[in-house]
């Protein structure tokens, strides 16, 4: 069977989608990234082999997210893309009237507006971390709250408590203010979704015209509290997609199917599985050239130099092609 | 005396020419650098912007090198620049350095203040050596101009990757060397050589992006993390709204020789920004609409954090961006590194105007 690989290298979580040439879903992955992106790259491709039919063949590959250069030096990427384009791409393919999507990533979040199918307008969180993923995480863990039950327990609140939701050193600081007046954790958990939601409307979304369909999509739409503020504060519907924690890989992996099918003759670059089995190492080094002092990174397989970035000249980056 | 200034961009080649020329030594701060802005955040107040801090660590950096004489510039108006210099004396002061600081403040018309405080740097050098040095210099500038406009439509073209650049650095070195009009005029032809051997592919249906905003981020590519070269590389026709040479003629020239086209240019702008803000806040407007006109793919906006005049530019660009229909995207520097953060933005952009051209050649042949 032909298959197309999508791989979303992101700060928080690493994701894979496989898709089928109608661009069905047919595996996913969501792993942490923990600060090892080679290592979750490869652990992600050891377990899409083990579970996969022997007929599979992967006959195009796509990288996005933060780590999108990274990601496509060890598995060989037909297309590298951005995330904006990616997550708007599988938007599309699962709901074609998309207008709005609202996406909450673990360290950040985008507002992307389309009309007629066709990206108009984006903005991503310019300086703040407060209102993405990361920030819930740490904040459930506080509470002592596994954050898959985050949604539920908020959503049981019927007083909930206004939390200044500008900053997170200064939401923190307010959440722990209530609770240490008495309040209830589901009423602190509501205002806490509450506070993200009007912080992500009056930062990012700041000027942008939400118009419905609206989707919400990222590991944070897995929140159902959030996505319950959302609904409340725009008076209308929000739409969580199918895949919604996978969309910017399911997005690479359309992004991958058009690119091969646009040029049959073209065979992929995709190493093959084994890519998990060799070595891979990350080395760097501070170049003395001028006062910048940039930092490279070489990425070598095995002992052959793969890749080479991080010099703002060009003098390192240059004779190694990625 | 050694003379030093600040950078931004190019403004060093000209600048340098000028007091060489009229046998002053000049010590040219290295270009800004990671070090520059290491020193500059240290002894600047923690919210002066960007421009303050990297300018302060040039400054920093040439008196370590032997300068005893800062020429800055001064300004008027909003925007926080006026005061700039008054500031950064101060610092370098208590930092204990020993200089004197000479401030340029835009003549309006006073030209005469200017010419004295330049007699006074060159120790009394004659009205007509300052002429035929700032003749020089302002040629050089011209063509250093001249060269960034061409780069930036070549970067986009080019076959063999990074030749522009190659071909570019060089040619600011002949630039630079030129010591006679003469021996600019043999600089100029070696340039014309090199330019015309770049290969180049299709120029046909190439994307255009405007770049506006704030002068000092627009024009040093240290903090603007090379945005220009960046949008080349991805096939990016781009064209920077300001040049040196533009803001020298608007701003260092007497009323009576001023062109008639920043006026009217600001008449763009009039149902958005109807008075002065400050710095180029009210440019920028004027500016997106008219490469709306144009017919450019899109523009990008560049400001430093809490840079007051673009702020205000800022907070009209949707109403903006919708009438005119052209894409505008802010992006704000600070003294953040993650230029991922920034290639991101790049791309989805450049992928936002793309499809929007290619809908709207699909919309004209479907009429047809």
């Amino acid at each position: 069977m032909e298959c197309y690989l999508g791989i979303d290298l992101g700060s928080v979580s690493t994701n894979f989608a496989l898709i089928d040439r109608y661009g069905k879903v047919i595996k996913k992955i969501y792993l942490r990234t923990a600060g090892r992106p080679i290592e979750t790259i490869k652990n992600g491709l050891k377990m899409l082999r083990e579970d996969l039919d022997s007929d599979i063949e992967i006959k195009g590959v796509g990288t996005t997210g933060s780590g999108r250069k990274l990601a496509s030096v060890i598995v060989g990427a037909d297309v590298v893309k951005n995330e904006i384009t990616a997550h708007a791409v599988a938007s599309l393919s699962q709901i074609p009237e998309v207008q709005t999507i609202l996406e909450i990533g673990g360290q950040d979040s985008k507002i992307i507006i389309l009309r007629d199918g066709v990206v108009v307008d984006f903005a991503m969180n310019t300086v703040c971390a407060a209102g993405t993923g990361s920030f819930l995480d740490r904040q459930a863990q506080r509470l002592g709250i596994p954050i898959e039950l985050f949604g539920e327990i908020a959503l049981k609140s019927k007083n909930p408590t206004r939390i200044a939701g500008r900053c997170a050193v200064f939401a923190e600081s307010d959440m722990i203010h209530k609770q240490q007046l008495g309040y209830k954790v589901e009423d602190i958990l509501k205002g806490l979704c509450q506070a993200l939601v009007r912080n992500y409307l009056a930062n990012v979304a700041k000027g942008k015209e939400i118009k419905p369909p609206v989707v919400f999509q990222g590991g944070v739409a897995a929140n159902s509290g959030i996505k319950k503020a959302f609904e409340e504060e725009l008076g209308m519907e929000v739409l969580v997609p199918e895949h919604y924690d996978v969309m910017g890989a399911l997005g690479a992996a359309i992004l991958a199917k058009k690119a091969i099918s646009q040029n049959r003759q073209k065979k992929t670059n995709f190493y093959g599985f084994e890519a998990a089995f060799k070595e891979h190492r990350a080395e760097t080094f501070e170049c003395g050239g001028c006062p910048n002092l940039c930092e490279v990174v070489q990425i070598y397989q095995g002992d052959k130099l793969m890749a080479r970035w991080g010099d703002r000249c060009g003098r390192w980056s240059q004779d190694v092609a990625v | 005396m050694k003379v030093t200034f600040p950078h931004m961009g190019n403004l060093y080649i000209p600048l340098k020419s000028f007091f060489e020329s009229l046998g002053v030594e000049v010590v040219v701060p290295p270009l800004s650098s990671k070090r520059t802005l290491e020193l500059g955040c240290k002894y600047s107040p923690e919210f002066a912007c960007l421009p303050f801090k990297v300018t302060l660590g040039n400054f920093i950096e040439a008196l370590e090198m032997g300068a005893d004489t800062i020429v800055m510039a001064g300004g008027i108006g909003p925007c926080r620049f006026g005061y700039y210099a008054e500031v950064q004396r101060e610092i370098l002061k208590d930092l204990g350095y020993r200089f004197e600081m000479v401030v340029l403040e835009p003549p309006q018309g006073h030209v005469w203040d200017l010419i004295k405080k330049f007699k006074h740097i060159t120790s009394n050098r004659s009205f007509k050596e300052i002429y035929v040095a700032g003749k020089l210099a302002w040629k050089k500038l011209l063509m250093a101009d001249r060269l960034d406009k061409l780069a930036n439509r070549l970067r986009a073209v080019e076959m063999e990757k990074g030749k522009t650049d190659s071909v570019y650095k060089r040619a600011l070195n002949l630039i630079t060397e030129a010591r006679t009009e003469q021996e600019l005029g043999a600089a100029r032809q070696q340039i014309v050589k090199e330019i015309s051997s770049i290969k180049k592919a299709s120029e046909k249906n190439l994307l255009k992006v405007g770049l506006v905003g704030e002068i000092y981020t627009l024009l040093e590519p240290f903090v603007n993390f090379n945005i220009e070269k960046q949008l080349g590389e991805l096939g990016v026709v781009v064209d920077r709204s300001i040049s040196i040479s533009q803001w020298v003629r608007e701003n260092l020239l007497p009323s009576f020789m001023k062109s008639k086209e920043p006026e009217l240019l600001a008449k763009l702008a009039e149902p958005y920004i109807p008075c002065f803000v400050g710095g180029h806040g009210r440019e920028s407007v004027a500016q997106i609409v008219s490469y709306a006109n144009q017919g450019v793919d899109g523009v990008i906006h560049l400001l430093p954090l809490t840079c007051m005049p673009e702020i205000v530019a800022k907070s009209v660009l949707p109403k903006v961006s919708k009438i005119h229909s052209i894409p505008v995207m802010t992006l704000v520097l600070d003294e953040h590194s993650a230029e991922t953060g920034l290639r991101t933005r790049l791309e989805a952009f450049v992928d936002l105007i793309r499809e929007r051209k290619e809908e709207k050649e699909l919309g004209v042949l479907s009429w047809n």
